[in-house]
């Protein structure tokens, strides 16, 4: 079997990967290697064919192809390597990555470190337990984002869309404007999972309805969807009987939530956080098993590309200091101080961090579990509250921030514990 | 002119065809959907029972347990997934164990071998994650697990190969008896035949009934399952069922031959015999129940709920035989559980009728043996790099969960009674099966099926019918 | 005086906006955290614009269709004739990123550029 050795392989050429690429290249690591599965680099940004993209990393609105042309140019420039319809099999704990295409076979790479950019997948309609019938008709947003947006095809004519994602909402206008009739977007919770500016020219700007608290509770059709019923839900997410309607159509579209795809990393035996589904890593997205590191939203799933591309551009930063200097850092370092999520924060990224080994700023991101009006993001050094910053409104659906100071954290020399938590005013 | 008909390519006409085929006789299986296995035997717990459950001296009995013996060599003559993995039925009450004692006997009479009754600390040895409630349990290491699918479909593609010719979308309508034949009358046009084999499943009380005075009743007796990501492999290693008592009959909790779970089934009497919707009380129940026999089911790993519906027969007995008063029609009803299991001798069992009664001759051509769809994954590194040297195809992965090739989507395509919807292609391959629920593969196949069929993408569907992926093109109605 | 309750739409944020009317003028914005979000309320409550992004198909290319945006905003009542006008559109392979596909779509005096590099 063919055996090649690089320096970094990074597993996935979406916008996770090709940040992370292009910055280990840039901190000076020549040997690179980008395997993306896809038949183009680019990853989900290929489908996004919608604005508001980049207002963060370029100061400009673009759409998510544009958005991967920028990153891909500066690939091309770095003269960075990469593989297309390409999957990777198999990561060995010493970091020979298995992998497969139609032109090399299987074959082996030897990698000095490796970053995991695989990116996520959508929840199913099975794994949601929708009863009702199995017909035709039923896709996933994004999977109707790609039929549509790169494929050309109409996957239905009449939509209900379940869930207020991000996704959703985008697809909402993107088939009503290809000719579709969108009737309603149902959300399970009491607040919608994406973002107030998609509600406004997503839903908003076409008259769709969106219903919050509500679900589907049936579908109909056997062999193409006739129809869907769906119920106002209490408190408890349980339909409320007699709440009932039914809504005529041939399509039902599911944007319920995005999952870190980290069966390799599993396997790989990376440590996990159970409520990100994404690897735990340190200050310098590493993850337990050293030189191996993660970014995007293969780690925890980002609402902003622009997000992605900075964090993934840490990752390839980190990744290539390991290269060149070796392991500087054993995963079992006493100084490195585990953040505790509480009190409506749900989990941070990274689990931990090292004052010695940070920079002067580092970026801790987060997300809270419920909706919070004029509360108080806190940290704690230990028990000592050294942030406490008011918002006007958080909800899950938006990624929190929080900003740690090298010398803040210096300054506290038994630091012990680092707390990010949701205070009431 | 025909000399059988069988109507309905499920498991059980599937394996009488595959039987029939090693007489010299000209056999036409009619199927009303576009594939293969797209019934009852699609949906259903994929389980080789061991036998002990059905009444001693049925027929259900004897072919649960001739099936089951047949079961390991026609796995590997016909290449499909079976595992004997063995079954525990769980005793979770003291009061109870005179229950499990019963069905023990009631086992060893009907034949089953290496039945026995094993205590709580070997049962915990064998299962870890049993309920700590579990006091005893009925262990059968005969019984095992299937692929519905894979044994379905090698059934068919080794009578196709052997002669048998399969109409699809072929709906009967009604029989005209001749003086010595059948013309069936379907929604293709009318066939005559000799003989007619009504293996419809929940419908072959509704053939049976269109020629006999002696009705037939069949209830659909609706099934809803839940099936768990691979990620919760060894969970079980055993199928297990909860002893029936009055505390309820419970649902099984299995490992499936690819590794997943599988919980379920319910059990709810309709009438609709095309009813698989699953509900939201069905699924309910169910995951109230699975808990019972095993402690810590991952059950949030569910990757996809279904519903099957069983052929229940009010009489809760196979009726395979030539109806009286209907010379030459031949009925295989009433196959519910454990219909799967039995299906082997059902097949052989029917063959030996038809061939008794047309006084046929042997096939010498016949061939018993099929190659299933190659499985890149059981080849080592070396062989798999070689595989895809010689064909690219193996080297492209389209499915990502399941980790399923481009070369076995079209071998799936391209062989005898080849796959021509994403279901077909999912159940011969299991591309689409996993976690994603062919999220991510699903536009990729489309474009894979159309290719290799010669049609455009628009025509290629979900289940054959009216089931399209694709409804036009975009602003083709603005 | 008149008062409308905007969502600004100008970045991922969503500024709950306040915007003022006086006799047909915007007298004041407030909630916005920078000037893009003035900027929206001001145009949104006189004259509401959107970017328009679809995909048309591409013949002889390595990919089935290429996504394109209006150059600029447009009027937001003009979005569904400018889809009008984009369907049938058919462009040859290749394609790069800012080539024109169709100049003043609908009249608006903007251009359809391709968002996608189509070889």
């Amino acid at each position: 079997m063919l055996r090649q050795v690089y320096d970094i392989v990074i597993v996935g050429g979406g916008p996770a990967g090709l940040a992370a690429a292009v910055s280990a290249k840039r901190n000076g690591v020549e040997s690179i290697l980008v395997l993306e599965r896809d038949k183009e680099l680019g990853g989900i940004l290929n489908q996004c064919i919608h604005n508001g993209f980049g207002l963060h990393t370029f100061k400009e609105e673009l759409t998510g192809p544009e958005y991967a042309g920028r990153f891909i140019e500066q690939l091309e420039e770095e003269k960075i390597a990469y593989k297309l319809n390409t999957m990777v099999m198999d990561i060995s704990d010493d970091k020979v990555v298995t992998a497969m295409n139609r032109e090399d076979g299987m074959f082996e790479i030897q990698a000095k470190a490796v970053i995991l950019a695989m990116g996520c997948r959508e929840r199913s309609r099975g794994a949601l337990n929708i009863p009702g019938y199995r017909p035709a008709g039923i896709y996933s947003a994004g999977t109707a984002q790609r039929l549509v947006n790169m494929e050309g095809y109409m996957p239905g004519r009449e939509v209900v869309i379940l869930g207020s994602g991000d996704i959703g909402l985008i697809m909402a206008r993107r088939m009503t404007l290809e000719g579709a009739k969108v009737k309603v977007v149902a959300e399970l919770l009491p607040y919608s999972g994406g973002l107030k500016r998609n509600i406004v020219q997503c839903l908003d700007d076409f008259g769709i309805p969106l219903k919050l608290s509500h679900t589907v509770v049936d579908i109909d059709g056997k062999e193409r969807v006739e129809g869907i019923t769906i119920a106002q839900v209490d408190e408890n997410r349980r339909p409320i009987p007699g709440t009932e309607e039914h809504y005529t159509c041939d399509t039902l579209l599911l944007s319920c939530g995005l999952i870190p795809e980290n069966e390799i990393s599993s396997s790989l035996g990376v440590e996990m956080s159970p409520v990100t589904s994404g690897p735990l890593v340190n200050e310098c997205l590493e993850t337990n098993i050293e030189g191996v590191f993660a970014c995007g939203n293969v780690l925890h799933v980002h609402d902003l590309v622009d997000f992605v591309s900075e964090e993934a551009g840490a990752a390839g930063k980190h990744a290539a200091e390991y290269v060149k200097n070796g392991a500087k850092h054993p995963s079992s370092d006493a100084k490195d101080i585990p953040i505790t999520a509480t009190q409506g924060a749900r989990y941070t990224v990274p689990k931990t961090i090292n004052p010695d080994r940070m920079d002067e700023k580092h970026i801790v991101r987060f997300r809270v579990g419920d909706v919070y009006k004029n509360c108080y993001v806190s940290v704690y050094l230990n028990d000592q509250r050294v942030i406490h910053r008011k918002r006007p409104v958080m909800a899950p659906g938006e990624m929190e921030e929080v900003v740690l100071k090298k010398e803040e954290l210096a300054a506290f020399p038994d630091l012990t514990q680092i707390t990010v938590k949701i205070e009431e005013a | 002119m025909y000399d059988v008909i069988i109507i309905g390519a499920g498991v059980s006409g599937a394996a009488s065809a595959r039987e029939l085929s090693k007489y010299k006789l000209n056999i036409c299986v009619v199927e009303k959907e576009e594939d293969v296995c797209c019934g009852t035997s699609k949906a259903n717990s994929a389980i080789a029972h061991a036998g002990f459950d059905a009444e001693s001296g049925s027929l259900m009995a004897k072919l649960n347990v001739e099936g089951n013996q047949m079961m390991e060599q026609l796995s590997r003559e016909l290449d499909f997934p079976f595992k004997q993995n063995g079954s525990l039925v769980v005793c979770l009450h003291e009061e109870e164990r005179p229950n499990l004692q019963k069905l023990y006997e009631r086992g060893v009479e009907n034949g089953v071998k290496d039945l026995r009754i094993i205590d709580r600390k070997e049962l915990v040895e064998l299962e870890p994650n049993i309920s700590d409630e579990a006091v005893a349990a009925l262990y059968a290491p005969t019984g095992g697990i299937i692929c519905p699918f894979g044994m379905n479909i090698a059934f068919a593609e080794n009578a196709a190969q052997n002669g048998v010719e399969f109409k699809f979308n072929t709906e009967v309508t009604g029989f005209e008896k001749k003086e010595n034949t059948w013309l069936v009358k379907t929604n293709q046009g009318d066939f005559e035949t000799k003989y007619v084999v009504n293996a419809a499943g929940v419908y072959a009380d509704k053939f049976h009934n269109m020629v006999s005075e002696k009705k037939l009743h069949i209830t659909p007796r609706r099934g809803d399952y839940c099936l768990l990501d691979r990620s919760t492999e060894g969970f079980v290693t055993h199928t297990i069922f909860q002893l029936p008592s009055k505390y309820g009959k419970g649902v099984l909790v299995t490992p499936t031959v690819h590794g997943n779970t599988l919980v379920g089934p319910t059990a709810i009497d309709i009438e609709d015999k095309e009813g698989t919707n699953t509900t939201q009380a069905g699924i309910d129940e169910l995951i109230s129940k699975a808990g019972s026999t095993v402690k810590g089911l991952p059950i949030r790993q569910v990757i996809t709920s279904f519903a099957g519906l069983r052929a229940h027969e009010d009489g809760h007995e196979f009726y395979i035989g030539e109806v009286e008063g209907a010379k030459g029609f031949i009925d295989c009803a009433g196959i519910e559980s454990p219909g799967l299991t039995s299906a082997p001798a059902i097949g052989k069992m029917v063959a030996e009728i038809v061939s008794g009664l047309a006084d046929a001759q042997i096939n010498s051509d016949f061939v018993g043996t099929r190659k299933g769809i190659l499985d890149p994954k059981t080849l080592s590194n070396e062989e798999r790099a070689a595989l895809i040297k010689e064909h690219p195809a193996y080297g492209n992965i389209i499915c990502r969960c399941e980790m399923i090739t481009e070369g076995e989507i079209i071998d799936a395509i391209n062989r005898p009674l080849g796959a021509k919807s994403l279901d077909g292609v999912k159940r011969r391959t299991r591309a689409g099966m996993g976690r994603c629920q062919a999220g991510f593969c699903s536009p990729r196949t489309i474009e894979i099926l159309a290719r290799e069929r010669g049609v455009d993408p628009a025509e290629i569907t979900k289940s054959g019918g009216n089931s399209k992926i694709i409804v036009g093109i975009n602003k083709d109605r603005i | 005086m008149e008062t409308r309750e905007l969502i600004c739409i100008g970045c991922p944020m969503g500024c709950p906006l306040k915007v003022e009317i006086n006799n047909g003028e915007v007298s004041s914005v407030t909630g916005n955290t920078c000037k893009r979000g003035d900027d929206y309320a001001r145009k949104e409550v006189t004259n509401p614009t959107r970017i328009v992004t679809s995909s048309v198909i591409v013949e002889g290319g390595s990919l089935a269709a290429v996504s394109v945006k209006t150059k600029q905003d447009i009027p937001k009542g003009k979005i569904f004739d400018i889809m009008k006008a984009l369907k049938g559109v058919k462009v040859q392979a290749p394609v790069h990123i800012g080539d024109v596909i169709v100049s003043n779509v609908a009249d608006t005096g903007v251009d359809i550029i391709a968002t996608k590099n189509v070889l």
